[in-house]
């Protein structure tokens, strides 16, 4: 990656403060990524992907404070940015697609009028033209009838359909980043196929850089080049998709995907990865979070984690599983 | 093996575009409207059978009756039509508020898709097992406690999690309760509507083999609905692929995921995504479903959306035609067919 990043997270830390004890839900996390490419950011519910993607778009929850890094997107440091300049970013330069549809959706407005108020405060519409705007925008999202549908409420349509409504929202700017957080969970294969073609074919279009949020690493592989895989707050894991699922050196990446269904020939086959995240709050965390859980854990583990950076393969890992250098793909290097 | 569920023809309307009660019907008929209203067929006359400890997966997409069939066959709603045997008891034929008192309420239980919102939020994690097993064992005190813990255990629930609220325990504990209150009153056929659709594939991979173990110890029939069909396509025997309201495909799991006859079967194969495979150039489908709304009855569902769609798909609905252990509703299907009249050899 030669190119100017879209967005590049430099150390990024945030903190939630609880009555229960103060959270480090992220530490230290760092990635990039360029204009038009997609990676997508892996883990467990709870590992801090929603989390920073939350800090980026800058609606973490008032509990949340972001301790350390930088967020810079084009010149702009989003997380130092002011309310005011953040409001003339969002929308228009980054865009998200939030887990949820139906909630992420204003419930009593119909969506015509939700995509028409983006493209009149974005979009530089005319407030007249946006309601006919809205309708194409609808159109491009694969809706049919879409006049009809944008005089439907949100709980009036499918999670599919709803699901459409949030991108078509979310592209109406035509943003240079959006960041899809989970954006086909709850839908079916065939809707999740569809979706994930029509952001790709959009992002393409468009030039637009995605950030793409899953828990499904066989997605993930197959819409992004780039994985970034998350636990407990740290990035464990950033390897260009083929080689992380050819070699990944990281223990936690390989208990991951051993635990795909898709890779099994029977149920006894998958592995389950053993343990539980650590609990966050605790001021004795290893500089390793997964050291508790991990069977590779050896004394080195006590030391503060390698600070691997650089643009190949990064691991966060003291004793990563080696690298088998006979089948090494050749075009890695790519 | 002997049939433990017989579903024969059935179906399942819901009248649209006005009120049901008695005012409205009044009012339309006064303004001369219609007589009847307009009726989704939600399940259009469908039959299958589950055998006495087979797991049976459910696919399709949503809209398409999955959840409706389910419904009906654990006799939450009525069917319009058609018969819903369990051994040699007919369902169908009681309303189903009437059924939840019937004794053969707990042969057959269901585990609902997320267990965080099925759940009573006031109950504990003990109150939630414990119910059906007041109301249907009519079990107290002592003797209720005795088999809540025994189920706990049997799912792997630790038993000190019991007095907890299903806020205060993880995704994967809470499946673990739901899958207990199914399990406690010993039903010959759990219904699982996505089970592990919340949960993280780390979970996912143990909830999936409790499931496994518990059918293997309590010799329970399974119907699995889902929509991963790589899970589908490791836990159950057979599988039925459903699209607007029909079966249009069903065979044993494995061969049907392998080589998929009937089209929509095949889009919804190539549209699983796979860890090995960047996905180009698969078949996808486009448009939308056709309404399910009074759909005639000589095209076929899937018409529009197909990429054959032939003349001969919109004058005759494609008949479920059974080739081997396989059945098939589609005019094409044979050229589809892989080698299976041949003998087979090993894959």
């Amino acid at each position: 990656m030669t190119a100017v990043p879209a967005l590049s997270v430099e150390g990024l830390s945030v903190e939630f403060r609880t009555r229960s004890g103060t959270v480090r839900a992220l530490d230290n996390v760092s990635f990039a990524v360029g204009k038009g490419e997609t990676i997508a950011l892996v883990g467990e519910s709870g590992s801090g992907k929603s989390v920073t993607a939350y800090a980026v778009m800058g609606i973490l929850d008032r509990a949340g404070k972001v301790t350390a890094g930088r967020a810079m997107l084009g010149g702009l440091d989003l997380l130092a940015a002011t309310p005011r300049q953040l409001a003339e970013v969002r929308g228009r330069e980054l865009a998200m697609i939030f887990q949820n549809p139906r909630t992420a959706l204003n419930p009593i407005r119909p969506v015509g009028r939700q995509i028409a108020d983006v493209l009149v405060r974005h979009g530089n519409v005319p407030r007249r033209e946006a309601p006919e705007r809205a309708i194409e925008m609808l159109r491009a999202v694969g809706i049919t009838d879409p006049a009809r549908r944008a005089k439907a409420y949100p709980f009036e349509m499918s999670g599919g359909m709803c699901q459409r409504v949030m991108i078509a929202i979310a592209l109406a700017a035509k943003p240079s980043l959006l960041i899809a957080d989970e954006p086909t969970t709850g839908l079916d294969v065939t809707t999740q196929a569809v979706i994930m073609d029509l952001v790709a074919e959009l992002a393409e279009k468009l030039g637009m850089a995605t950030i793409f949020i899953t828990h499904d690493l066989a997605l993930a592989g197959q819409r992004s080049s780039r994985i970034v895989v998350m636990h407990a707050g740290h990035v464990v894991e950033n390897a260009p998709t083929r080689e992380l699922f050819a070699h990944p050196r990281h223990p936690y990446t390989a208990e991951l995907i051993a635990a795909t269904p898709d890779a099994a020939a029977s149920l006894d086959e998958l592995a389950s990865v053993p343990g539980a995240l650590p609990d966050l709050r605790r001021a004795d965390l290893p500089p390793c979070r997964y050291s508790e859980r991990c069977p590779r854990k050896i004394d080195a583990c006590a030391q503060p984690l390698p600070q691997a950076t650089g643009s190949g393969h990064i691991i966060a890992c003291w004793n990563p599983l080696p690298l088998r250098v006979i089948d090494r793909p050749t075009e890695s290097a790519a | 093996m002997t049939t433990l569920l017989d579903v024969a023809d059935v179906s399942k309307l819901f009248a649209v575009g006005g009120g049901p009660g008695l005012w409205s019907r009044l009012r339309r008929r006064l303004a001369g409207g219609p007589q009847t209203l307009p009726k989704v067929h939600a399940v259009d006359d469908v039959s299958f059978v589950i055998d006495q400890g087979e797991t049976v997966g459910l696919v399709g997409e949503s809209g398409c009756g999955k959840s409706t069939l389910v419904r009906a066959l654990t006799r939450l709603v009525d069917v319009s039509d058609g018969s819903v045997k369990l051994g040699s008891r007919e369902l169908s034929l009681k309303p189903s508020r009437v059924f939840a008192r019937d004794r053969d309420r707990a042969r057959i239980q269901m585990v609902f898709q997320d267990a965080g919102e099925s759940i009573n939020p006031r109950f504990t994690a003990f109150d939630a097992i414990a119910d059906p097993l007041r109301r249907l064992r009519k079990l107290r005190g002592a003797a209720l406690k005795a088999r809540v813990e025994t189920v706990a255990a049997q799912c792997g629930l630790p038993l000190q999690l019991l007095s907890r609220f299903p806020h205060q325990l993880s995704g994967g504990q809470r499946a673990r309760v739901g899958i207990a209150r199914a399990v406690a009153v010993e039903p010959d056929l759990l219904v699982l509507d996505e089970p592990t659709a919340a949960l993280d594939v780390s979970v996912q991979v143990v909830i999936l083999q409790l499931l496994q173990r518990l059918k293997k110890e309590c010799g329970m029939s399974y119907l699995f609905v889902s929509h991963d069909l790589s899970v589908v396509r490791l836990l159950c025997d057979r599988v039925l692929v459903m699209y607007l309201g029909k079966i249009v495909e069903s065979g044993p799991a494995a061969e049907v995921f392998e080589h998929p006859l009937h089209p929509y079967t095949q889009a919804l194969v190539a549209a699983v995504p796979r860890l090995h495979d960047n996905g180009a150039g698969r078949l996808r489908l486009t448009g939308e479903p056709r309404s399910p709304i009074d759909p005639d009855p000589n095209v076929c569902r899937f018409y529009g959306r197909c990429p054959r769609s032939t003349d001969a798909c919109k004058t005759a609905m494609p008949a479920l035609r059974a080739f081997g252990d396989r059945r098939v509703a589609c005019h094409f299907a044979e050229e589809f067919l892989p080698q299976p009249l041949q003998p087979k050899t090993a894959v």
